[in-house]
């Protein structure tokens, strides 16, 4: 700016031109050194929380000779976790088992049953009330009634089951009625015409496919993907506290039953080391279901846009 | 010119008899007709009130009036998106709403295209319904899309495109089919003004190119008396024609037609009739 003060003879034309070059070159710089610097910041902090916290507590254990099968050290954790992973490693795939496929299960009875309310009215009185008397019930308390029907992997999977259901059901029924009312309209005007060599209960029907083909599918997406992300999180506690009240019985044996087993056995160092591998699975199944939804609606929905312009 | 108004609800065949009284230009074939429409609402509004109107080929009709008069309503009964409660809809040549479907595009006040879906894909959508294929509808979609200038654009998202470029891709959609009659509720009103000029001399163009007859709903005097060729007034309370002004000016017309002293005259008539239009109404 110095050489156009000290230049008044210039001309007057170029100075608001360079002027906004300058400016837009300075603010196109700013924002991407302040969001690499925000990046540093989001990663950097919790990880050095995590250092501080971790390193207090070895530290903490050690000055006060807290003994291990009270308070075990980071230390002793990573060790029993190296020695003990066959074990353990194996009740980790227990438990991924029930959790995917009570998720996998939940998905096609949520989504199946969300599409035959979207369908039919009758069908949506009928079962809707019970779709939610289930979820309202702690399925802590389900669990030991389907332990006595049930054989113990079966009865575990449905408490996974249960749990992951509901989000995936309300969500997508949601989602499916969430269509922009003008586009139904246009649908009415395009695509309403019954088919000529059908009654007229099928050419509804036919047309009612349709529009949730078209239409009520696509726009439902989004909140289907947002139920995903909850269920993922509700198959692993689902499956985790039906591990718990199904205790010591049965060969299978989950992450859970580790922990319990391992409280009975004051073996605390293999207890926390569960608890990590749980916690760890719950973070990974979060972040897999995130980047899924983000992979199918970057393209088009909001939520998955990213911020810069 | 010829522009009459009435104080009287009882104005109805005023307006007819000044489109019937149209000069060369519009000496088109009778196209649709809305023969002594009401519609009352569920909740007892009554929208429309012995509404006759009826549309010959080629004709530009602006559908002008203040809100609340039932012009919108009148739109979508002529489009069969819901049924009038009293009255018929004769269509040159017979059949009802569903039958001429294929003949009708409409146009909403918001570009309503499918956020999931690519400007081609949304442009496809009425040909998809009717069950064409991808590949057969091709053509049509990329003529339609460069009639409205966004050739450039067939594979962006509705995210990624001003407020005029999705109004366009909905002008596309609605012309995808061919449509004889391009009905058209309010579909500027939520633009700049000055996207606005560029969309009017976009629909006078297309008119042209396409030789379709429009049906154009709005509440601006100065859109309506530049795109028409008959100005339809209307007020509220009930729902109801007061006046028809035909808009005898040359076409086509471009943006030399707003300065010219006819196209003042033409505004002030318009804006009198509107003003009739409003005094019948104590509730504004």
């Amino acid at each position: 700016m110095n050489a156009q003060t000290s230049n008044p003879a210039a001309d007057p034309a170029t100075q608001p031109a360079d002027s906004a070059t300058l400016a837009l070159t300075a603010s196109d710089d700013a924002p991407r050194r302040g969001r690499d610097f925000t990046l540093v910041l989001r990663i950097g902090l919790p990880l050095a929380l995590f250092a501080i916290v971790v390193w207090s507590w070895e530290t903490y254990v050690r000055v006060a000779e807290v003994p291990h099968y009270i308070l075990p050290a980071p230390s002793r954790i990573m060790e029993t976790m190296i020695a003990d992973w066959p074990l353990l490693f194996g009740s980790l795939l227990q438990t991924l088992e029930t959790t995917f496929l009570g998720l996998s299960l939940a998905i096609m009875g949520g989504v199946g049953l969300a599409v035959l309310l979207s369908l039919s009215r009758a069908v949506e009185y009928s079962l809707y009330p019970y779709a939610v008397v289930l979820q309202v019930t702690p399925v802590v308390a389900i669990a030991p009634l389907l332990l006595i029907y049930m054989p113990q992997e079966t009865a575990v999977l449905t408490c996974a089951w249960i749990v992951a259901f509901f989000p995936i059901l309300s969500n997508t029924t949601l989602g499916l009625q969430s269509v922009d009312r003008n586009l139904l309209e246009l649908f009415d005007l395009y695509g309403s015409a019954r088919p000529k060599w059908a009654p007229r209960w099928l050419g509804t029907f036919i047309i009612r496919v349709k529009a949730l083909y078209y239409l009520r599918g696509p726009a439902a997406l989004p909140y289907f993907l947002g139920g995903l992300k909850i269920a993922g999180g509700l198959a692993l506690i689902g499956a985790v506290v039906a591990e718990i009240a199904a205790g010591s019985a049965g060969a299978g044996s989950g992450l859970a039953y580790r922990i319990i087993e391992s409280q009975f056995r004051l073996n605390i160092p293999r207890l926390f080391a569960a608890l990590v591998l749980l916690s760890l699975t719950g973070v990974i199944i979060f972040l897999a279901m995130s980047a899924f939804s983000h992979m199918l609606l970057r393209r088009w929905h909001e939520s998955a846009i990213s911020q810069d312009k | 010119m010829t522009a009459q108004t009435a104080p009287s609800p009882a104005s109805t065949p005023v307006a007819r008899a000044s489109s019937d009284s149209g000069s060369a230009p519009r000496s088109g074939a009778p196209l649709v007709a809305l023969a002594g429409i009401d519609k009352v609402f569920q909740n007892g509004t009554i929208a429309l009130s012995g509404l006759d109107l009826g549309i010959r080929e080629g004709e530009f009709v602006s559908l002008l009036g203040p809100s609340g008069c039932g012009k919108s309503t009148a739109l979508r009964i002529l489009a069969g998106l819901i049924p009038a409660s009293r009255g018929a809809i004769d269509w040159a040549g017979g059949g009802d709403a569903e039958a001429h479907q294929r003949d009708i595009g409409f146009v909403f006040q918001e570009p309503t295209l499918m956020p999931w879906a690519n400007v081609a894909d949304n442009v496809y959508l009425p040909l998809r319904l009717r069950g064409v294929s991808r590949r057969a509808a091709s053509q049509a979609i990329d003529s339609c899309l460069s009639l409205v200038g966004l050739e450039q654009f067939a594979q962006s998202y509705p995210r990624e495109l001003s407020g005029g470029m999705k109004m366009r891709v909905s002008i596309a959609r609605a012309l995808s089919l061919r449509p004889k009659l391009l009905l058209m509720d309010e579909p500027f009103a939520a633009l700049d003004e000055i996207t606005r000029f560029k969309l009017n001399d976009d629909i006078l163009r297309l008119q042209k190119e396409f030789g379709c007859t429009i049906v154009f709903v709005t509440h601006s005097v100065f859109e309506s008396v530049y795109l028409s060729s008959r100005i339809v007034v209307m007020a509220a309370r009930p729902g109801r024609i007061i006046a028809g002004i035909d808009v005898d000016a040359p076409r086509p017309r471009d943006r030399d037609f707003r300065t010219t002293p006819a196209y003042g005259d033409y505004c002030r008539t318009a804006s009198e009739a509107l003003h009739g239009a409003m005094g019948h109404d104590e509730h504004l």
